[in-house]
């Protein structure tokens, strides 16, 4: 299982311990990346089924009824299944998508790079933190196949649904399988937590003081805390939970309750505190992926706007309020829950002033762009894109922050529209600028710029076409989660809508496939890579493409200066390394003082 | 996937590794069940798990004090057994204090003795445990009984499991005391064991506390 490394040179690794059980943060952060598009590709092949059934609840699926024979009947799809579908999208793309992919994956592979470390601190954890990561897919994909199906109570899981075996089909096995693998990812992001953190503080290289971090390095060690903090607030919940299900205990469970006919032998429980616990993560959680792309980009821009970041210390304040904003805003889950108009009050008032940390952020960026001469590279489109859907999706979230709002729109697809623009699609749009921009250092080659862009295009305006009219659906009053829009009345009108969304979903899961494909291809026949092909001043791009076992070759790197050093008047280049000492080349700016040269004019 | 284009093999100590500018020279972790992690990190490391875990159990308790508040709520049994256990989880916080006092004065045999104490009354703690379930089992209180009850089962076997976590931490502070080349060495790996077991001293007390005190 372990292997401690001999110090004789020359000494090869096995491909097991270099590529499988390998303890190299790099080795684990590719694992996550890739195990993150595997569950992506799953993930989306499930919202394209909901979007089959909204958008086409007549239609018949022949090839749908051949691969799920046990959800489809008369080749149409199942209601109970239809539920499980949308619960386990929800799932997957949250916990085993972006919180991985994000956390894990460019975690993993950037804090120890960034920071000029050899590796992280425990790289044993590190390595048990990625391999109870298959374990808890695995367990969660079983559910698929048990007797009663996937869970179908939603990503939230709220008792009683989700507490009682015989409530609903998918509340069965399904259900428990759901609060095993859940449990299990819990203590893998705990170890990779953990390790961040402890890397972040411990080991950073000569020179490299907390404010001369590159933003990606404070978005994840933000997360991190974040991790560190709220999981174990839903691990408490779903371990509550488990025993509601199995040991028969009234956690969650009220009194009085008929199920079947029969009066459940439970009293006591309520299932209002589930909601509070586990928004109590849930809220965190969506910071959680929200940060680290912030940090991304941030990064991103400064690379191909050739400028430094605007705002340096605000932008690191800005994050630092957020997350401590984001433990004190749960509630604002559960306005319509009876609960007090004062206590709704004061979630309205702490949501609310998240917009302003989010602002201080967004007007930086800008402020960022503001006369730069930007590089249109497809990692900087997807870093713009990231700016335009944050904003999008922020500003609805001002919405649905007020009670007085929100009740009227709770769990409609005004909700799902806000949070697919500003968690889902910009934690994607953070993913894909990073991945375009990291991957030369990753594996030594480019990605095809021209199949980028087009990728960039069609998403970017896919994700436009998909959630917008999504907003009009929800004030309309189509709720989250209904099975067609067939059912009510109200929503007969709404039927041209939903076709038009699906077939933008169709669009936009298609031109997926082209990312994949020019990932894949990349990885064989992409055009060479040198160093620092962006000519980036972080520590990853001082070091060979892909970076040596153990990171930089010799002796680790001196930093001298903060990581924004574009365009300094004077310079001989358009950029200068953190590794360049301040007596070759002055700095005009003292790590991290965030005041650009003036005008941003470069060489 | 492409590999490093060479492996550059780290020797166990990288003497050129600061911690942050200007810090003393530490070993670099090479992972593997010895743990070859900086010495300051694993202290970080565990107080951060202390973090985790108090939340973890401010969770459990909040749904408690939530539960309390219902008409229907009742006291449960105390076992006799847990004065016993409580008192052999403080003696073992005491034994953990005696030995890093050894520790810290050079005595590597009284570390050892002490540390190997703590275990041994830890180990005795989870009996004592096992032995109130056992009673309380007897007298037909299960998990599913009362409220109370499931909030006692759920805590102190929560609770159990760390301490079961702690053991194996301890076992290793053990081990790594052998093997180290002075006491100050070995107080390296002890020190984060010995936050770690404090905390769930504490921890016990505030359970045991908010179970049957208030």
């Amino acid at each position: 299982m372990t292997v401690t490394h001999e110090a004789h040179p020359g000494h090869r690794q096995s491909f097991l311990t270099r590529y499988i059980f390998s303890q190299d943060h790099k080795i684990i952060g590719l694992q996550y990346l890739f195990t993150s598009l595997f569950m992506a590709v799953v993930g989306g092949f499930l919202a394209m089924l909901i979007r089959m059934q909204l958008g086409f609840p007549t239609a018949k699926f022949y090839w749908a009824q051949w691969l799920f024979p046990g959800g489809f009947a008369n080749n149409q799809i199942k209601p109970d299944f239809y539920l499980a579908v949308v619960t386990m999208h929800g799932t997957i793309m949250i916990f085993f998508v972006l919180t991985t992919a994000l956390s894990g994956g460019f975690g993993n592979f950037l804090i120890p790079l960034q920071i000029g470390a050899r590796d992280m601190a425990f790289p044993f954890m590190n390595m048990l933190s990625y391999w109870l990561y298959p374990p808890a897919i695995v367990v969660l994909l079983l559910s698929f196949f048990v007797s009663g199906g996937a869970p179908n109570a939603g990503w939230t899981s709220y008792p009683p649904l989700s507490a009682l075996p015989n409530a609903a089909p998918g509340s069965g096995l399904g259900q428990t399988l759901w609060l095993i693998s859940l449990a299990i990812l819990i203590v893998a992001f705990l170890f990779g937590s953990l390790n961040y953190i402890t890397t972040i503080l411990q080991l950073r290289a000569r020179g490299m003081s907390l404010l001369r971090m590159p933003l990606t390095i404070w978005g994840l060690l933000f997360t991190a805390i974040l991790m560190l903090l709220s999981f174990p607030v839903l691990f408490a919940a779903a371990i509550m939970l488990l025993f509601d299900r199995l040991g028969g205990t009234s956690f969650f469970v009220p009194a009085g309750l008929v199920v079947g006919n029969t009066v459940i032998q439970h009293a006591g429980g309520s299932p209002l505190l589930w909601q509070h616990l586990f928004w109590f993560l849930g809220h965190p959680e969506v910071y959680v992926l929200i940060l680290p792309p912030m940090g991304i980009v941030s990064e991103v821009l400064a690379t191909h706007a050739r400028k430094p970041i605007f705002g340096y210390p605000f932008m690191v304040g800005s994050m630092a309020a957020i997350s401590f904003l984001s433990f004190v805003v749960w509630g604002h889950h559960m306005f319509v829950s009876g609960m007090h108009p004062l206590v709704g009050m004061a979630f309205m008032t702490t949501t609310l002033a998240i917009a302003i940390p989010s602002a201080v952020k967004t007007f930086n960026w800008l402020a960022t762009l503001w006369r730069a001469r930007i590089r249109f590279t497809t990692a900087m489109m997807f870093a713009i894109g990231f700016i335009s859907l944050f904003v999008t999706g922020g500003l609805t979230g001002i919405f649905l922050g007020s009670p007085a709002i929100d009740i009227y729109v709770h769990d409609t697809y005004f909700v799902v529209a806000h949070f697919h623009f500003v968690m889902a699609s910009a934690a994607l749009f953070g993913i894909f600028a990073g991945t375009y921009h990291w991957f030369p250092k990753m594996f030594g080659r480019f990605m095809n710029e021209r199949l980028g862009k087009w990728h960039f295009w069609l998403t970017f305006i896919g994700i436009y076409l998909t959630f917008f009219p999504m907003h009009f659906a929800g004030i309309a009053g189509m709720m989250r989660r209904i099975f067609s829009t067939g059912l009510y009345a109200h929503l007969q009108g709404l039927a041209w809508v939903n076709i038009f969304i699906s077939l933008a979903a169709f669009m936009l899961g298609a031109a997926q496939l082209l990312f994949i494909w020019n990932l894949f291809a990349s990885l064989v026949r992409g055009q060479r890579a040198p160093a620092n092909p962006w000519g980036a001043t972080t520590l990853e791009w001082q070091t060979s493409s892909p970076p040596p076992h153990g990171n930089f070759p010799g002796a680790l790197p001196e930093v001298h200066r903060w990581p924004y050093d574009y365009s300094v008047p004077g310079a001989p280049e358009d950029f200068i390394p953190q590794t360049v000492p301040v007596t070759a080349v002055p700095a005009p700016v003292h790590g991290g003082s965030g005041e650009g040269p003036p005008g941003g004019k470069g060489q | 996937m492409t590999g490093p284009a060479s492996t550059l093999e780290r020797p166990r100590r990288t003497p050129d590794l600061p911690i942050g500018p200007g810090g003393p020279s530490v070993a670099t972790g090479d992972g593997g069940a010895a743990g070859q992690a900086p010495v300051g990190a694993a202290l970080i490391a565990a107080w951060l798990l202390v973090a985790a875990i108090t939340l973890l159990f401010a969770a459990f308790t909040a749904t408690l004090l939530a539960r309390r508040a219902e008409a229907d709520w009742r006291g449960g049994p105390l076992p006799a057994v847990l004065w016993a256990s409580t008192a052999v989880l403080l003696l073992s916080s005491g034994a953990m204090e005696w030995a890093r006092a050894g520790g810290r004065r050079g005595r590597r045999d009284r570390l050892w003795a002490g540390l190997l104490l703590t275990l041994v009354l830890g180990v005795v703690f989870v009996g004592l445990q096992w032995t109130a379930w056992r009673q309380l089992v007897r007298i037909g209180v299960y998990m599913s009984t009362n409220p109370h009850s499931a909030f006692f089962y759920l805590l102190t076997g929560a609770h159990a499991v760390h301490v079961a976590g702690g053991l194996g931490w301890l076992a290793q502070a053990l081990a790594r005391t052998r093997r180290a080349a002075s006491a100050a060495a070995a107080m390296a790996a002890v020190d984060p064991a010995a936050v770690y077991w404090h905390f769930l001293d504490v921890l016990w007390l505030y359970l045991f506390t908010i179970l049957f005190a208030l």
